[in-house]
């Protein structure tokens, strides 16, 4: 993909251009794993202040402070400490960490090595979806790679430390990107994400032990804040939203595709980067961060104060593409996957389609979760077929509300939030479709075509 | 285990309550007599917090972010900072200052929210469902249920009554996936054949194929099942919960004595389940221990008094067997199966009779470290405390096998005990006379010159000395055959004859002269006897060489000698 | 259980890589799917037997993830995204080309055994929709036209082998 001028490539800043292999020569030549040359020789804690200092925020979907999040890890517990990658890169709309892994994979070990010294972890995991079969065997190479130049394994580049790496595929289930999830799984069980309190990795994670789960994305910028210090770094973006992030932009555009940005709008990501709507469309909807978080209409106005006071009232375009920007909007900048629903798409059909994507993974344990998804893919798929009926649209909407908030895990959120917002914004939309599909008969291939639900 | 008096202060529904730092607050609110509904929490279980259904409101005093001082109301009350959301009070464990609102609007919701869930795929079975009228579901739908179905899609099928185990039956549609079975046999009996299988709404409980949940506790997973998942095919289809009257009871099957309930309508028993009781058995019991109320009606069981083979009304039998023991030179063979009650009167018969060898049969068997002693006698305690014996028994009657050869014995008074079991020979047998009161045919029995039908357990009260030296009560549940006489009453009238005293024939009134004659009965009586027992003081037996190894609530205090 | 020599030295090479045994339970299972085609329940017993649990531990395992199968499949594995973004792109009907060249239906073994087509969830390309796998290869930018191409390849192959 070439590089757009509008992007701030860091992290992918290689990755694209012609002759750039995933291997390791091809890496050194480039400056790769000076950085881990630094670190070794570093305090660990200063490695963590400036992680910290560089106000680095998870890219995974959750944006928690990484170096928050590395700080809470029990160190009384005299418990060895584990470092998990998530690579399961499985929420809708969102393919970053693809590119990453599958084009250099050694900025990620070298992210991960650093962080792990930083931390003082005993072992790392890289836990890769299984569709990414390809992927997983790059990094098994690039490990290969790296533990033969001494930069993964016992006694790193003469510094004491060791550390191994270990890839584990994953076989299929989107709610293995939930950290406990993910730690179930690795531990060899099903991915029943645990209960906070008292499961939170930091002390009882991965064997029970103190965890640390970072997205593969969060870990390279470690990479980046050791090498331009984190006073440097923070001034990229904004206060709170520093850093650069991978967009990852799909539907209804001319140039879907990933853009590494910063400091931009959602306006300058869709039209100008993304080319705007395709040749005779108009945009109807963005969700913002992959398929969990809520929708924004195009033609809301997003009104508000911010922290210092100050008054907003945004148009789509004029949202600040971060983390409090998209929040400020009523909605999560979440993994970074936005999805574009031009004029050509139903409302009502795409929510049926998220829908069954949702009741299939739900893991099953928790009653809401487990009973409101299958639900509201029962209702959505019956509407999609023409059994709707008026009161549906209200039904929806109730379901919806008595998920939200009251499950094990935040996939609750990520059933209701799609229902609640496309109800908020489009809700005569809904009406006016309950109406139409509330007879047997009728061309309806397009509608379950989109669903893609069965 | 936190320290008793390590006691803090919570707030439910603005009552302050204090309880021990850590305490679930599910159990905490209990004590205020408030019922948080809950499926997948157990007390006994590690925390599932997946049903949700105890989702209440919880609030912790605020600290100032900045400074750490506590936050204030206006009133110099503490500032409480509600959480956003709901949260599970199973997995809440008490701390200084938590608040929880168990009743309010939020949490009302939040119920009826769960409860809508979990009836939605929930088959209406109610009418043909084993559970019904002790069902969780039942019972928190009625309370907490919006009232009306607003589920107009399929339901989800999955295998309905399959064969789960030898005693357990399965319908995977009632079940509300709360993983109680499956953690109580990871947790406490340590046999993990229990797990889910799929994924979602469509997850299902099962066994891998070929395997079997087969263990001597499976049936307590159909005790802990909130809905008809789970039944025991024993009791399946027999009889409706609502017309058992339950009656307090103990497993007679070894010397732990879990605590039980009978359930019985109308003279009849139909199944027994555990008590519980957090020093003896928790809230288990084992499969094999529950099958013991099938003695009652057993083929076997002997319901009329005989003499010389002939039926005979109980007073003139025991018109007989007193004429037999007055002729002197006469041994007692009495039993662990006895009630202490009956120990006691045995012993004053004894004494009476100027008996030549007072025994008891010992009865050993494996051990399963949970529930399941060495010792398959309830009861041998008793014969110590109340000086019947004062030895611990042996399995087989070798010494009073010797005395019958030498002729020092001439007649047997055996309660309960097959002495053929017991090691005498046909022979020797033939040599004495015998007098047998007990509940079931044996070769003693059909050899013995008088047979007076007894009383089983179930059917008298009395109280029983478990292996920690704990008296425990267990209660009369269903009346005897008409024929059969209590043991107690049979052993006090013979012994009346023998003797200017009357000796007392009920269980209240024997507990009299326990109390005066044992320093250590000397405070109790049947009556005040708490359900969950009293435990003895047992120095005086300490000597003994007790055989029973580790159990769930039981630590022995010596090295336990390996049975033979 | 017939594993071969390679299957059993991946398993052997996986096992140690973990502090506890149980968590080689996925790697074990991708390898012996890979070498037998599916997960029988003897396989389960198996596994479990070599990590020290019990077979319904491992069969919940199985179950849970829609990767591991417990039945067999045509001899390509063909899995179209159906998520919202390959969907708007025309997921579906790429889905319906590939199910009609081999005259097949959704999840079964076409007739000449060569392929089973399935729906996926989200493969993490939308920006690339519609996209399928084909085995362990991705393909992106797909249309009716490219999806034909495929199916041809495919079918050339088949007779190659």
């Amino acid at each position: 993909m070439a590089i757009h001028p509008r992007e701030q490539r860091i992290i992918l800043k290689y990755a694209d251009e012609p002759g750039y292999t995933p291997d390791i020569d091809c890496y050194v030549r480039h400056g790769g794993y000076e950085m881990l040359k630094k670190a070794v020789g570093m305090d660990k804690q200063t490695i963590c202040d400036e992680v910290k200092n560089s106000q680095l925020r998870g890219r995974g979907g959750a944006g928690f402070p990484a170096g928050v999040k590395w700080s809470f890890v029990d160190r009384k517990s005299g418990k060895p400490v584990y470092m998990v990658c998530n690579c399961d890169e499985s929420e809708p709309g969102t393919f970053k960490d693809r590119q990453i892994v599958h084009k250099d994979p050694h900025q990620l070990i070298e992210g991960i090595m650093i962080s792990c010294f930083a931390t003082d972890c005993a072992k790392a995991f890289i836990y890769i979806r299984e569709e990414m079969p390809e992927g997983a065997k790059i990094l098994e190479q690039a490990i290969k790679e790296a533990k033969e130049k001494n930069f993964v394994g016992d006694d790193i580049l003469g510094s004491g430390y060791s550390c191994e790496i270990v890839v584990h595929r994953g076989a299929a289930a989107y709610i293995c990107g939930e950290e406990t999830g993910l730690i179930e799984s690795l531990e060899g069980k099903r991915a029943n994400p645990r209960i906070k309190p008292p499961y939170f990795p930091a002390a009882l994670g991965l064997y029970m032990c103190p965890t640390i789960v970072n997205n593969v994305e969060t870990l390279c910028n470690v990479k980046h804040i050791l090498e331009m210090g984190a006073e440097e770094y923070a001034k990229i973006g904004r206060p709170n939203n520093t850093g650069t992030r991978i967009w990852c932009v799909s539907g209804g555009v001319k140039r879907p595709g990933y853009y590494e940005v910063a400091g931009i709008t959602l306006g300058e990501l869709v039209y100008d980067i993304c080319g705007g709507p395709k040749e005779g469309r108009t945009i109807k909807a963005i969700i913002p961060g992959g398929s969990s978080m809520k929708i924004l209409k195009n033609g809301e106005r997003f009104k508000g104060k911010d922290r210092d006071g100050n008054e907003y009232d945004w148009g789509i375009e004029d949202i600040p593409l971060d983390y409090d920007g998209i929040a400020a909007a009523g909605s999560m900048s979440g993994s970074g996957g936005m999805m574009v629903l031009d004029d050509s798409v139903e409302i009502p059909v795409a929510l049926a389609n998220l829908m069954a994507f949702y009741s299939h993974e739900s893991c099953g344990q928790c009653t809401p979760c487990r009973e409101g998804s299958l639900w509201l893919k029962k209702i959505t798929t019956r509407m999609v077929h023409g059994e709707a009926r008026p009161e549906d649209v209200d039904l929806l909407r109730s379901v919806a509300d008595q998920i939200e908030g009251r499950t094990i895990c935040a996939f609750g959120f990520a059933v209701a939030w799609p229902v609640q917002s496309y109800l908020d914004k489009f809700e005569d939309e809904f009406r006016e479709f309950a109406q139409r599909h509330s007879h047997l008969g009728g061309d309806r291939t397009a509608a379950k075509e989109l669903a893609c639900n069965h | 285990m936190e320290e008793k008096d390590n006691l803090i202060t919570v707030n439910i529904d603005g009552h302050d309550l204090q309880v021990p730092a850590g305490t679930n607050m599910v159990d905490a609110a209990a004590i205020l007599r408030k019922e948080i509904p809950h499926y997948c929490y157990h007390p006994k279980l590690s925390i599932a917090g997946n049903c949700r259904m105890c989702l209440v409101e919880l609030g912790m005093p605020g600290r100032d972010r900045a400074t750490g001082e506590p936050m204030l109301n206006e009133d110099g009350s503490p500032k409480i900072m509600w959480m956003p959301g709901p949260a599970i009070a199973c997995g809440t464990k008490a701390a200084p200052g938590m608040h929880i609102k168990t009743d309010s609007p939020k949490a009302l919701e939040s119920r009826e929210a769960i409860t809508e869930f979990l009836l939605i795929n929930h088959p209406l079975d109610c009418p043909i469902c084993d559970q019904a009228g002790e069902c969780a579901l039942q019972e928190f739908s009625s309370k907490h249920g919006r009232g009306y179905s607003r589920f107009i899609e399929e339901k989800n099928v999955k295998p309905k009554r399959t064969r789960l185990g030898p005693r357990v039956t399965l319908d995977d549609e009632r079940c509300v996936l709360c993983s109680r079975c499956v953690r109580f046999c990871d947790e406490i009996v340590n046999d993990s054949v229990l797990g889910f299988t799929d994924r979602g709404s469509y997850s299902t409980l099962t066994c891998f194929p070929g395997k079997e949940l087969a263990n001597n506790y499976s049936l307590n997973t159909v005790d802990i099942c909130p809905v008809g998942a789970l039944t025991s095919t024993d009791f399946r289809f027999k009889m409706r919960v609502w017309f058992l009257t339950e009656i307090n009871h103990i497993d007679f099957e070894t010397s732990v004595g879990a605590n039980t309930v009978v359930s019985a309508r109308e003279g009849k028993i139909y199944r027994v389940t555990p008590r519980r009781n957090d020093e003896v058995n928790d809230t288990w019991m084992t499969d094999s221990g529950r099958e013991l109320y099938k003695t009652v009606e057993a083929e076997d069981r002997l319901t009329a008094c005989s003499v010389a083979g002939d039926e005979t009304a109980a007073t003139e039998a025991i018109v007989k067997a007193s004429e037999i023991l007055q002729k002197g030179k006469t041994a007692i063979v009495g039993s662990g199966q006895c009630s202490v009650e009956e120990q006691f009167a045995l012993k004053a018969l004894a004494k009476s009779l100027d008996a030549v060898s007072v025994n008891l049969v010992a009865r050993y068997g494996e051990d399963d470290g949970i529930l399941m002693s060495v010792d398959r006698n309830p009861n041998v305690r008793g014969a110590l405390m109340t000086g019947l014996i004062d030895t611990l028994p042996e399995e087989r009657l070798e010494d009073l096998g010797s005395k019958i050869d030498s002729g020092e014995v001439t007649i047997v008074l055996s309660v309960k005990e097959d002495l053929t079991e017991a090691g005498l020979s046909e022979e020797q047998l033939s040599k004495v006379d015998i007098v047998y009161l007990g509940t079931h045919r044996n070769a003693t029995s059909e050899k013995a010159d008088v047979v007076l039908a007894g009383l089983t357990q179930f059917e008298k009260s009395g109280t029983v000395i478990n292996q920690q030296f704990r008296i425990q009560k267990f209660n009369r549940v269903v009346p005897g055959p008409r024929g059969c006489i209590e043991d107690l009453h049979a052993l006090s009238t013979i012994a009346a004859n023998f003797s200017d005293e009357k000796f007392p024939s009920t269980v209240g009134s024997i507990w009299k002269q326990l109390a005066g004659e044992n320093r250590q009965f000397s405070e109790l009586s049947f009556q005040s006897l708490s359900d969950q027992g009293q435990v003895l003081d047992s120095s005086a037996f300490e000597y003994l060489p007790f055989r029973e190894g580790k159990s769930l609530h039981f630590e022995p205090k010596r090295e336990s000698v390996a049975a033979e | 259980m017939e594993l071969k020599p390679e299957t059993l030295a991946e398993i052997e090479e996986a096992i140690p890589k973990y502090p506890e045994k149980r968590s080689a339970v996925m790697p074990l299972l991708h390898a012996i799917q890979k070498d037998q085609g599916l997960l029988t329940n003897e396989a389960a017993e198996w596994v479990a037997g070599k990590l020290g649990l019990e077979a319904i531990q491992v069969l919940a395992v199985i179950t849970f993830y829609p990767f591991f199968r417990q039945h067999r499949i045509g001899k390509r594995h063909i899995r179209v995204c159906r998520t919202l973004s390959c969907a708007m792109a025309g997921g579906a009907k790429v889905c319906d080309k590939m199910l009609s060249e081999f005259d097949t239906g959704l999840n079964e073994i076409s007739p000449d055994g060569e392929v089973t087509v399935e729906f996926a969830e989200c493969l993490a390309s939308c920006g690339s929709a519609p996209v399928m796998l084909v085995d362990d290869e991705l393909h992106e930018n797909l249309d009716e036209e490219k999806a034909k191409a495929i199916c041809d390849q495919i079918k050339s192959e088949a007779v190659e082998v």
